[in-house]
């Protein structure tokens, strides 16, 4: 029997019939065409379908699909504007904090949400607030410098 | 030569072409392709690590909910033995068909035995679980002791030894020997002040991309076929999965989509043939995608490795003998990087006298895959370790005693060919001036030192530059972006054209579109491809001055090209004004139709890169747990076309090799299952497990590339190893020489000390 | 005539010499030339070896000319990652 289920993703209305075993990340990917999240490991350990469910953040693959009901779902494809892209992906992409660039969503959403709690976040508090997103080809470097001056531009100061 | 030059945009850091797709998600990878009636594959694979197969039933299988199709050995044809070529170093054909789906055997747990189509995933994985196999199980061989073995159980019953002076006569599990040696080892010994003899272990490591393996394959009624994959290399997919389905390399078109990590890994293949057959046996689409359990059991990895190394040094430092003998492990087919391992294992150093044999070994594993640098890490470990400890040892700064062996230009390198220029000692003396090596350690912190070197490959390309009406340009080229590769070319493009960076777009095609290229590896696409951009826009150049000339009546010879235009020549009496590019393109249709330049090259002229990398950490002796407090990248790029994506390469490469030195290893059960197949339990570097990793580009032109590239891509992971194992060796105040540094390990070796 | 080093590894199939010269202008004659005078050693640096010359290593020679004085060694293949 498919479960059928009301939601909202990055602030539409949406609906979709679904597996009960099937898990968000495989509906936002396969029935609702979203596949900006990504499964590197379908067990919650790299962060690259990093998403947010009511403003907590988490791995879609260990969300089933059917839990999201009523809730709001917010992706990679609701962070940038049509008119312009999030800071922090800006300094991405000015720092070149991404080489393949398949963990670049989970970073993206990851570290938006971060900066959401804390506007001043310390290199240390960057780095384990991030620790649960796997990045293989930069080393992090890269990464943790566009979100220290992604939050200082958020805050206002020169980045 | 490019000291000479002043660059206009090469070593400017512009954002890369493909950067706003990559950054909100619009980027296509491997598994984010889907055709319309597509099934979704699965795979069987085996729960023996070396096995029988006595029989396949697939018939409850293929009566489950939504199946449309399995394959299995049979579904494929016999594959002769035969080399691969181009940029994927040891293997053979048939080898490859044989890993791609077990004949026979089984020879490791995970091996592919059978694949599903089915409607869904859950499905195909369903009726996976259907498939009935009779095995007879075989005592896995696990280890290079084991594989040695007199009386080993043979994982191969036909491998015979390849490389013995006298052709062996029975078969075993050492698929081949390398030796190589020079001078006088005894006398060079006897000469010896001081030596160094050591056993060095590393073990099996993944190169952990992040994307999983993923393709979807379409195969029609006329048997023309079609791949959407995630590769490194869509021309080596075409040639590998053509020669194992037996099929016309024409009749096949790869389409490579945008790849998430590979570091070699992705430069063979597994799935595409399996999706290929059960598309041509259900006449769907099949989409194929690995969990990561099933990337770790059945994809990479690296070779452990095992040196048995002794050196000797006179009292001023001077190396005055070298001996190794190292084996590595090939996985369950024969081809570990052990032939580049012994060309590299001694490679930064001058040694008259030295001996090098290295030994290719299966074991029950995975087949090892190219992983950057590939044979060079575990070399070098062992190498620089022995060095630590001899500087240690002689009262000698670690990095003066390198220098006091270092090879430099017009030395015969220990493989054979002499050296053009090289960075090895523009590195080391960098290094010794460098902030991080002068200033003070933090209390119990032990500081390492490590030379990193990689041969660096050419091999073929081919590059297309149209330019558009308005004067826009496209690069047309054939290897995948894996870390920032297209602003490179177009970097390269906008440089050679006198264009701006932002009036270049870099387009990666399929295998129809592009001409042929080798594969993304070997650190030879920006050196490789990007020659072959710059001679393709000279060849654009060519025509516009043709055409220039033609325009104003006067001779090729009386005009040139200077800052993006078409001038007359220094006193050449003809009115005109100078005619750009654009100009040129907007009249392009009356001047014999559309400027479209290309190249096509085997290159030739791969320079040499080394390193050498600092490591400061620290112990905590009660744990055993390492911190690396603060690491230095200092590299020759020889010219770095952009320099942001140059230091992301050496930050990378020391991320992997740290994570290589402190954490990662393949754990296996007595019977051959690798007991933690998930990145919670095969732990690579997370943030907070890293310092800022500071670099320094070093620029030591290649003369064999327009503008003075070397590549990049592997010598950043070579010598971390040991950089990482001295400092902790320092810092624990005990010589430790298994990787990887684990606390168990750690603590051991505390407890000898 | 070129020089040749005979990898270590292949020398018994050189009367143990480390050192051949050997003539021929181009890759072809060169090899030609190896092969008649040690069929086997011929075989094995085709089959298993990748050609260098001049310090050059060339991925698939045939043409490559080779000059009076030039330096040919054989090595193990690279791959890459």
């Amino acid at each position: 029997m498919k479960c059928h289920v009301q939601t909202q993703v990055n602030g539409e209305a949406v609906e979709f019939l679904c597996d009960p075993t099937a898990t968000l990340l495989e509906v936002l990917r396969d029935t609702l065409g979203l596949r900006g999240s990504k499964e590197g490991c379908g067990t919650g350990d790299c962060g690259a379908c990093s998403v947010e469910v009511d403003g907590a953040l988490a791995c879609s693959c260990l969300i089933l699909a059917p839990e999201v009901e009523g809730r709001q779902v917010s992706t990679i494809e609701g962070v940038a504007s049509p008119e312009a892209l999030h800071p922090i992906q800006n300094h991405l992409l000015k720092s070149a904090g991404l080489q393949c660039g398949v963990c670049t969503p989970g970073i993206v959403v990851a570290a938006k949400h971060l900066l959401e709690q804390n506007p001043n976040p310390s290199e240390e508090a960057v780095r384990y607030f991030l620790a649960g997103n796997l990045c293989r080809c930069t080393g992090y470097d890269k990464i943790i410098r566009a979100v220290l001056d992604a939050a200082a531009e958020m805050r206002g100061e020169a980045a | 030569m490019s000291e000479a030059m002043d660059f206009r945009v090469i070593g400017t850091r512009p954002v890369r072409p493909d950067g706003v797709d990559k950054v909100t998600g619009r980027a296509s990878f491997g598994a984010d392709f889907s055709l319309p009636g597509m099934l979704e594959g699965a795979v069987l694979r085996s729960p023996h690590a070396h096995a029988r197969i006595k029989r396949i039933d697939v018939t409850a299988a293929l009566g489950a909910p939504g199946v449309k199709a399995i394959v299995t050995a049979e579904d494929f044809p016999s594959v002769a033995a035969g080399a691969i070529e181009g940029g994927e170093g040891g293997g053979d054909f048939a080898d490859l068909a044989g890993n791609v789906i077990a004949r026979g055997k089984v020879r490791y747990h995970g091996h592919a035995v059978a694949a599903v189509a089915a409607q869904t995933r859950a499905q195909a994985l369903a009726a996976a679980a259907l498939i009935e196999v009779e095995y007879e199980s075989l005592p896995p061989v696990l280890s290079l002791d084991a594989a040695l073995a007199d009386n080993a159980p043979l994982i191969d019953e036909a491998l015979k030894t390849k490389g013995l002076a006298e052709p062996a006569t029975t078969a075993s599990n050492l698929a081949s020997v390398i030796e190589m040696g020079g001078g006088d080892l005894a006398a060079g010994f006897a000469e010896a002040d001081l030596v160094v003899e050591r056993r060095y272990q590393t073990p099996t490591v993944h190169q952990g991309y992040i994307e999983p393996h993923a393709c979807v394959g379409r195969w029609v009624q006329d048997d023309q076929a079609m791949l959407w994959c995630s590769t490194q290399g869509a021309f080596d997919v075409r040639s590998m999965t053509a020669k194992v389905l037996g099929q016309p390399v024409g009749a096949l078109k790869v389409i490579p989509s945008e790849i998430g990590g590979g570091f070699g890994g992705k430069t063979t293949i597994y799935l595409e043939p399996l999706s290929l057959i059960l598309s041509k046996k259900s006449g769907r689409p099949v989409r194929m995608v690995m969990s990561r359990e099933e990337v770790f059991r059945a994809t990479g990895p690296a070779s452990a490795a095992r040196l048995d190394l002794r050196m000797g040094f006179a009292k001023d430092g001077r190396i005055t003998a070298a001996e190794v003998t190292m084996a590595y492990e090939a996985g369950a087919f024969p081809g570990s990087p052990v032939g580049p391992g012994t060309m590299c294992v001694f490679a930064p150093y001058r040694i008259a006298n030295f001996r090098i044999k290295g030994l290719d070994v299966l074991v029950n594993k995975p087949k090892a895959a190219a992983y950057r640098a590939p044979g060079a890490p575990q070399a070098l470990f062992a190498t620089e370790s022995a060095l630590d400890e001899a500087a240690e040892k002689l009262g000698l700064d670690p990095i003066e005693l390198r220098l006091r062996n270092a090879v430099e230009e017009g030395d015969a390198a220990i493989y054979g060919p002499k050296f053009g220029p090289i960075g090895m000692r523009a590195c080391l003396e960098a290094a010794a001036k460098h902030p991080h090596y002068l200033r003070p350690k933090e209390a119990g912190v032990g500081r390492g030192v490590a030379v990193g070197f990689w041969f660096n490959v050419g091999l073929q390309s081919s590059a297309e530059v149209h330019i558009n009406e308005d004067g826009t340009v496209t690069v047309i080229e054939g290897n995948p972006d894996i870390g920032g590769s297209r602003a490179s070319m177009a970097l390269m493009a906008a440089e050679t054209l006198g264009v701006p960076y932002e009036s270049v777009r870099v387009v990666v095609a399929d295998t129809e579109t592009a001409g042929f290229s080798n594969v993304t590896g070997g650190s030879r696409v920006t050196f490789a491809t990007g020659m072959a951009v710059v001679e393709a826009s000279k060849d654009i150049i060519a025509q516009c001055c043709s055409r220039a000339a033609a325009l104003w009546s006067t001779d090729q010879e009386m005009v040139e090209w200077r800052d993006g235009a078409v001038h007359p020549r220094p006193g050449v009496n003809v009115d005109a004004q100078p005619l750009s590019l654009k100009d040129l393109a907007g009249q392009a249709g009356r001047m014999g139709g559309p400027l479209l330049g290309k190249a096509s090259l085997n290159a030739k002229g791969a320079g040499p890169g080394f390193s050498v990398n600092l490591c400061d950490a620290l112990v905590d002796k009660e744990t055993g747990r390492v911190e690396v407090k603060a690491f230095t990248a200092i590299q020759d790029a020889g010219k770095a076309i952009h320099p942001s994506y140059v230091e992301g390469q050496l930050q990378g490469g020391a991320a992997q090799g740290i994570g290589w030195a402190l954490n990662e290893e393949y754990v296996y059960s007595a019977d051959g299952v690798m007991e933690n197949a998930g990145f919670l339990d095969y732990r690579v570097p997370v943030a907070s497990d890293l310092p800022m990793i500071e670099t320094q580009i070093i620029e030591v032109p290649n003369p064999g590339h327009p503008y003075g590239v070397r590549g990049v891509g592997e010598t950043p992971i070579v010598a971390p190893l040991a950089a990482v194992a001295n400092a902790v060796s320092a810092s624990a105040g005990v010589r430790l020489t298994e990787l990887p540094l684990s606390p168990p390990r750690v603590l051991a070796g505390l407890d000898q000390a | 005539m070129a020089r040749v080093h005979v990898p270590f590894d292949l020398r018994h199939l050189a009367e143990g010499r480390a050192e051949l010269e050997v003539p021929g202008d181009d890759y072809r004659g060169l090899m030609g030339a190896l092969g008649r005078r040690f069929p086997a050693l011929g075989q094995a640096l085709q089959d298993d070896k990748a050609f260098v010359l001049d310090g050059e290593i060339i991925d698939a020679p045939l043409l490559e000319a080779v000059g009076p004085h030039s330096e040919v060694h054989f090595l193990p293949r690279i791959g890459g990652g």
